[in-house]
């Protein structure tokens, strides 16, 4: 559910458009009202997410007012910018107003250059349709172009400024909303330029959504112009980003077989309509060289030579290869939080739940199984990014949340921005009026409190900022929960500073009556999860005791913890052994075959332990959609689908449960991981699996099996096909080429590929978007809306949020209560004594590993490095780009040294996951030593 | 946050666009003519039997239109739609900046392409195919083109014993000259830069701006 505030219901006023009366909500812009109606108005700068700004003078519209003679008076005004009232009248298709919206894009189309063919954005370009939508046909205008040169934005955003009918959008997104500060308007009259001072990488981590909310060919998608199709031909599936634990939802393209592009999906509840770079760009590992595409066998297995060149086989025969290798031995299973929670549950039928071990790191292992106790503890309520929007005091502690759970930073920005506030209440601004509540929520104080270990880019938007080591802020953070409520311990021997700050945030904190902590895994800390916890329980209790008694208690605190990857929480969940106990029985030789599950095992455990299983070779199959040292090593490989090639289930880091789908068939020999391991259970004699036709078939076993995933089915509706059984068609009605792609090869005209998994047909016979229901349909499209700004005629607009269903399902708040959890106590103060702790730096591109196998991701992140605050430094004699060499009791490793001047004194910055970088569990202690010279 | 908003407001989604297929209007005119009384009915028949027996007859004595094809050819027009071509520029480089135009407007669908681009910027197909054995020459391809770089042309000899060789890719449809069209330069009208043409330089262009300048 979203957000827990029960607004008052919306005030129904009679509006008058084209002479008949409509009902519409109150304090809603005209525009808004009119295209909700189903009207056609041609607009550029209103945005359902940014508002209105009157900017292009585009939906012009014949608006009545009475004088105070009572006489009918009425001229041409902009709907957008016109509030919904009693009475107001309008008429759209007024003479006077159709010549004005012709006469505006005809001016804005002077310059306009002739590009359409070769301009990205045709065919879905909103220029285009209220160009055709106006009948603006006949280029009248004989006179000279102005022309700007373009910039160089980076790996990820095209910039073609000639194409620009300044509706600000863009500025609007990246500078009000997202805090970009390295791009802007620029120049006067009609040499408005949009773009950075100068050529350059944009710095914003949202860049991509520019994209997206330019209505023009002015800012497109990079990567995908060099592989380029028309969103005519372009087959989609809704989908769930891969790339951290939030589970924002998304739109995957694909052509040719080939996935080509990532667009946010609407949803009310997780990412409404934006995305991270992150997520739309690092999809490329899908498409990678290093795919898994053939199943191989090790040839000693299949009575050849041991150890030869292990041999491509057919899928069957690796099957029965595999079966043969499983049968009769005592099997353990490696589970995997970015596999789906089918895969999952399959490998645990098929090495049994005693054998099943969690494949993720121990630290993660911990805080995730924190995260799903603190779910469970009756006093609070696991929040999504959506309640962000309702929460009135926000504090993070210990996240780095641009870095690692993306959204949660532009979410953040965006409430900011948008939250209300009592000037506008007292002088009737509405939300919309984009350009009336950005000049006030500039001169608003911040409401954003931010305690790290390190500085962090929301910084900059925060209203105060905390920095020192992850035992400093737990004891911070349990510092809070004393000052909040008295009930909750206090913290023994706080400095002066410290208490400050405590009581300050504290005060901020139970101001008012929705406050909301922000914590997660990312720090590997798991008293400070604990803490947040504690904190978020403390503030909900001084919420009640004030308004106890009153009718009108509105007192809820929410905690959002993020989780590191897709399935943590689904994998968590699930339940299995750690990681290390795995490896221990492996050790042990208590296993005779290890089947792992699509993973990287070398980011899970220390390389010594990793190292020891490839030294031990046990009989292993994997089940891997890319290639890494175990897969060369392992006796039976099968090549598994990735998420853009299967129907499976996540469960994200407040445990909803949803759905992602295959956009493309598997291709060769590549199936669902769970397809995989269904065989094998057929194989080796087991009942169930028989029935397994389709993931609801796997899903339906697991929730038979536990209780706790109960419901997880209604993430989405079955693969037997949506309305009158009949499925979603991938494929737009102007899907081309159908009878020339395969002519290459075979004139014979294959039929479309069966898709048994899912309600989507890999066909353009189907329900087209407008029949689709809302959580299969992946793209819009409506007859003269070609773009995405036709969002509105799904009835979709954020500001109107009634008819979008939630996206899936939540699972832990059907759970059984849990025990309410103890405080933890408080560690002592840290005190810096010649070892340093090393804590997490998570980095947006580096830390996540199927994102880097994206060239332009991968671009943009850092050499190896180790991060040391100033006075470190100092201390070592190390400067900027020495070598330092890192002890650990059990590693020893050399990284150059990077000033991050933010670090508190003792402590160590080690970033998370990139590559050069050995894993670490963190926070750590260590010794750091100046090297002369790496050998 | 707004709560539910009411239902009068969400636009009505219709639910079946198209209207059902039926027969009926296929047989009507069939049904009708079978009620009439049957002498009449025998006595057209057999009246319009012999005036067509009586054309045919006539037709023997008219000139013939036959050509004897192929020792004899016939006159195709230019404008004939026969085998299609991808023609290039006056200055020699390839018209066609895959743009989908006319693989999006073919009826059959026998059009597909994949789009590229040089170092320099320039839009141009990484392959082009055609199968021919689906074309029905209608040359909506060529209407669709905006760049006339897809022609067609009065050659109709593509027979082939097998259909595979009815598949045509770039190499085969890339011909050396403009085509029907000698003149039209797309990327000169063009506001995109390429290679040796940069802001500013297309037809009807002025200069690119100094944003920094504040002059009128
Ligand atoms: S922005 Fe739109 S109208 Fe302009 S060239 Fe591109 S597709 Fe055409
Ligand atoms: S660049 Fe795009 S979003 Fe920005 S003002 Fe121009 S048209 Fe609008
Ligand atoms: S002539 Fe008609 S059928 Fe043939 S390729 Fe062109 S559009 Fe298609
Ligand atoms: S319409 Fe013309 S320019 Fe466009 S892809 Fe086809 S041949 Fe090329
Ligand atoms: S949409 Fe109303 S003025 Fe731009």
């Amino acid at each position: 559910m979203s957000g827990g505030r029960a607004a008052a219901p919306p005030k129904l006023v009679t509006v008058i458009i084209d002479g008949r009366e409509y009902q519409a909500e109150e304090g809603r812009n005209m525009l808004d009202v009119a295209l909700s109606l189903g009207f056609d108005l041609p607009f550029f700068c209103w945005h359902p997410v940014l508002g209105s700004i009157g900017a292009c003078r585009q939906c012009a519209v014949r608006l009545y007012w009475t004088d105070r003679e009572g006489n009918e008076k009425s001229e041409i005004a902009m709907a957008c910018m016109t509030e919904a009232q009693e009475g107001t009248k309008m008429d759209i298709f007024d003479a006077d107003a159709i010549r004005f919206r012709a006469e505006m894009i005809e001016l804005m189309m002077l310059s306009h250059p002739h590009d359409c063919p070769v301009c990205d954005e045709g065919g879905e370009c909103h220029l285009q349709d209220m160009t055709v939508m106006t009948g603006h046909s006949y280029r009248r205008y004989r006179g000279r172009k102005r022309t700007f040169e373009n910039q160089d934005l980076g790996p990820f955003v095209t910039h073609e400024l000639n194409r620009c009918i300044t509706c600000y959008r863009c500025t609007r997104f990246y500078n009000d909303y997202a805090g970009g500060r390295d791009f802007g308007v620029f120049g006067l009259r009609n040499q408005v330029y949009f773009g950075r001072a100068e050529s350059g990488t944009l710095e914003s981590e949202f860049s991509g959504n520019l994209i997206e909310v330019c209505p023009t060919g002015v800012f497109d998608d990079k990567p995908f112009s060099h592989r380029y199709s028309r969103k005519w031909d372009l087959q989609t599936a809704p989908s769930v980003c891969p790339d951290c634990g939030l589970g924002c939802t998304t739109t995957l393209s694909s052509r040719y077989g080939e996935l080509r592009r990532v667009q946010g999906r609407f949803n009310r509840d997780v990412n409404k309509m934006f995305l991270c770079d992150r997520g739309r760009f690092g999809f490329e590992f899908v498409n990678a060289p290093e795919r898994v595409r053939t199943a191989r066998v090790e040839p000693g297995l299949m009575g050849g030579q041991a150890g030869g060149q292990a041999a491509v086989m057919n899928g069957e025969l690796a099957l029965d290869a595999a079966a043969g290798l499983l049968r009769g031995r005592r099997a353990i299973g490696f589970g995997s939080p970015r596999a789906s929670l089918e895969a999952n549950y399959a490998l645990r039928a098929l090495v049994g739940p005693a054998n099943f071990y969690l494949g993720m790191s121990d630290g993660d292992d911990r805080l995730v199984g924190a995260v799903l106790e603190i779910a469970a503890d009756p006093r609070l309520r696991l929040g999504s990014a959506a309640d962000i929007h309702d929460a009135d005091a926000v504090l993070v502690l210990g996240e780095d949340l641009t870095n690692t759970a993306p959204m949660l930073d532009l979410t953040l920005r965006t409430w900011l921005h948008l939250r209300p506030n009592a000037v506008e209440e007292r002088n009737h601004i509405r939300r919309w009026n984009d350009a009336g509540i950005t000049r006030i929520k500039r001169r608003e104080p911040s409401a954003l409190w931010i305690a790290t270990t390190h500085a962090t880019k929301l910084d900059a938007v925060a209203a105060e900022t905390h920095r020192a080591a992850p035992d400093d802020l737990v004891r911070l953070a349990l510092a809070i929960a004393h000052e909040a409520d008295n009930e909750a311990p206090a913290v023994p021997g706080l400095g002066e500073n410290e208490l400050e700050v405590a009581r300050r945030w504290a005060a901020a904190l139970s101001a008012g009556d929705a406050p909301l902590v922000v914590a997660g895994c990312s720090s590997g800390s798991l008293e400070l999860v604990q803490a947040a916890a504690q904190l978020a329980a403390a503030l909900r209790r001084a919420g009640e005791r004030r308004d106890a008694g009153r009718a009108d208690a509105a007192a809820r605190a929410t905690l959002v913890l993020t989780v590191p990857e897709p399935d943590s929480v689904g994998l968590k969940l699930l339940g299995g052994g750690r990681f290390v106990q795995g490896l221990a029985a492996i050790a042990r030789g208590e296993a005779e075959v290890v089947v792992v599950l699509d993973n990287d095992l070398d980011r899970r455990a220390p390389a010594l332990l990793v190292d020891d299983l490839v030294r031990r070779r046990p009989p292993m199959i994997a089940l891997a959609t890319l290639e890494d040292r175990l897969t060369a090593q392992a006796d039976v490989v099968l090549p598994t689908a990735t998420f853009a090639e299967e129907t499976g289930t996540w469960v994200n880091h407040e445990g909803r449960a949803q759905r992602y789908f295959a956009v493309q068939p598997p291709g060769e020999d590549v199936r669902p991981a769970w397809r995989w391991t269904r065989e094998l259970l057929v194989r080796l004699g087991h009942r169930e699996a028989r029935g397994w036709k389709t993931p609801d078939d796997v899903l339906a076993a697991l929730e038979m099996e536990l209780p706790r995933f109960a419901g997880v089915r209604a993430a989405a509706p079955a693969s037997t096909g949506g309305r009158d059984a009949r499925k979603v068609a991938r494929q737009p009605l102007r899907f081309s080429g159908r009878t020339a792609v395969d002519a290459g090869r075979t004139v014979f005209e294959p039929g479309p590929p069966p898709d048994p998994d899912s309600p989507l047909a890999y066909s353009l016979e189907g329900l087209q978007p407008s029949q689709s229901p809302p959580e299969l349909r992946a793209r819009t499209w409506w007859p003269g809306w070609n773009s995405n700004n036709g969002l509105h005629k799904f009835g979709e607009e954020l500001e109107a949020l009634g008819p979008a269903r939630p996206s899936g399902v939540r699972l832990l708040d059907a759970g059984p209560p849990g025990r309410e959890l103890p405080s933890p106590s408080a560690p002592a103060r840290f005190a810096p004594d010649g070892d340093v702790v090393l804590v997490a730096l998570h980095l947006i591109y580096g830390s996540e590993p199927l994102s880097m196998y994206t060239p332009s991701v991968a671009g943009r992140a850092p050499a190896p490095f180790i991060g040391l605050g100033d006075e470190d430094a100092q201390r070592l004699g190390v400067r900027e780009g020495d070598w330092l060499r890192l002890w650990l009791p059990w590693m020893d490793a050399r990284l150059r040294c990077v000033l991050v001047p933010s670090l508190a004194t003792g402590t160590a910055g080690v970033p998370v996951g990139l590559p050069g970088v050995p894993f670490i569990s963190l926070p750590a202690r260590a010794r750091l030593a100046r090297l002369e010279e790496p050998s | 946050m707004s709560p539910d908003r009411p239902q009068e407001l969400r636009p009505r989604i219709p639910a079946q666009t198209h209207p059902p297929l039926t027969t009926d209007v296929v047989v009507t005119g069939h049904l009708a003519r079978r009620g009439q009384p049957l002498v009449p009915r025998i006595g057209r028949t057999v009246w319009s039997t012999l005036v067509g027996i009586g054309i045919v007859i006539s037709h023997a004595w008219s000139s013939r239109d036959t050509v004897q094809y192929p020792e004899e050819m016939t006159y195709l027009p230019p404008r004939y739609r026969g085998r299609i071509v991808l023609s290039r520029d006056p200055e020699g480089e390839e018209r066609c900046v895959a743009c989908y135009l006319c693989s999006a407007a073919c009826p059959v669908d026998c059009i597909a392409l994949q789009a590229t681009t040089d170092e320099t910027g320039r839009r141009y197909p990484e392959w082009f195919r055609i199968n021919f054995s689906r074309c029905i020459f209608c040359g909506f391809c060529e209407d669709a083109c905006p760049t006339y770089a897809i022609q067609l042309t009065p050659d109709v000899e593509m027979s082939e014993y097998e259909r595979p060789n009815m598949v045509y890719e770039k190499e085969d449809l890339l011909i050396s000259g403009p085509g029907k069209y000698h003149t039209h330069d797309f990327y000169r009208v063009a506001g995109l830069a390429i290679g040796g043409k940069g802001k500013g330089e297309a037809e009807n262009e002025a200069p690119p701006r100094d944003v920094r300048d504040l002059l009128p």
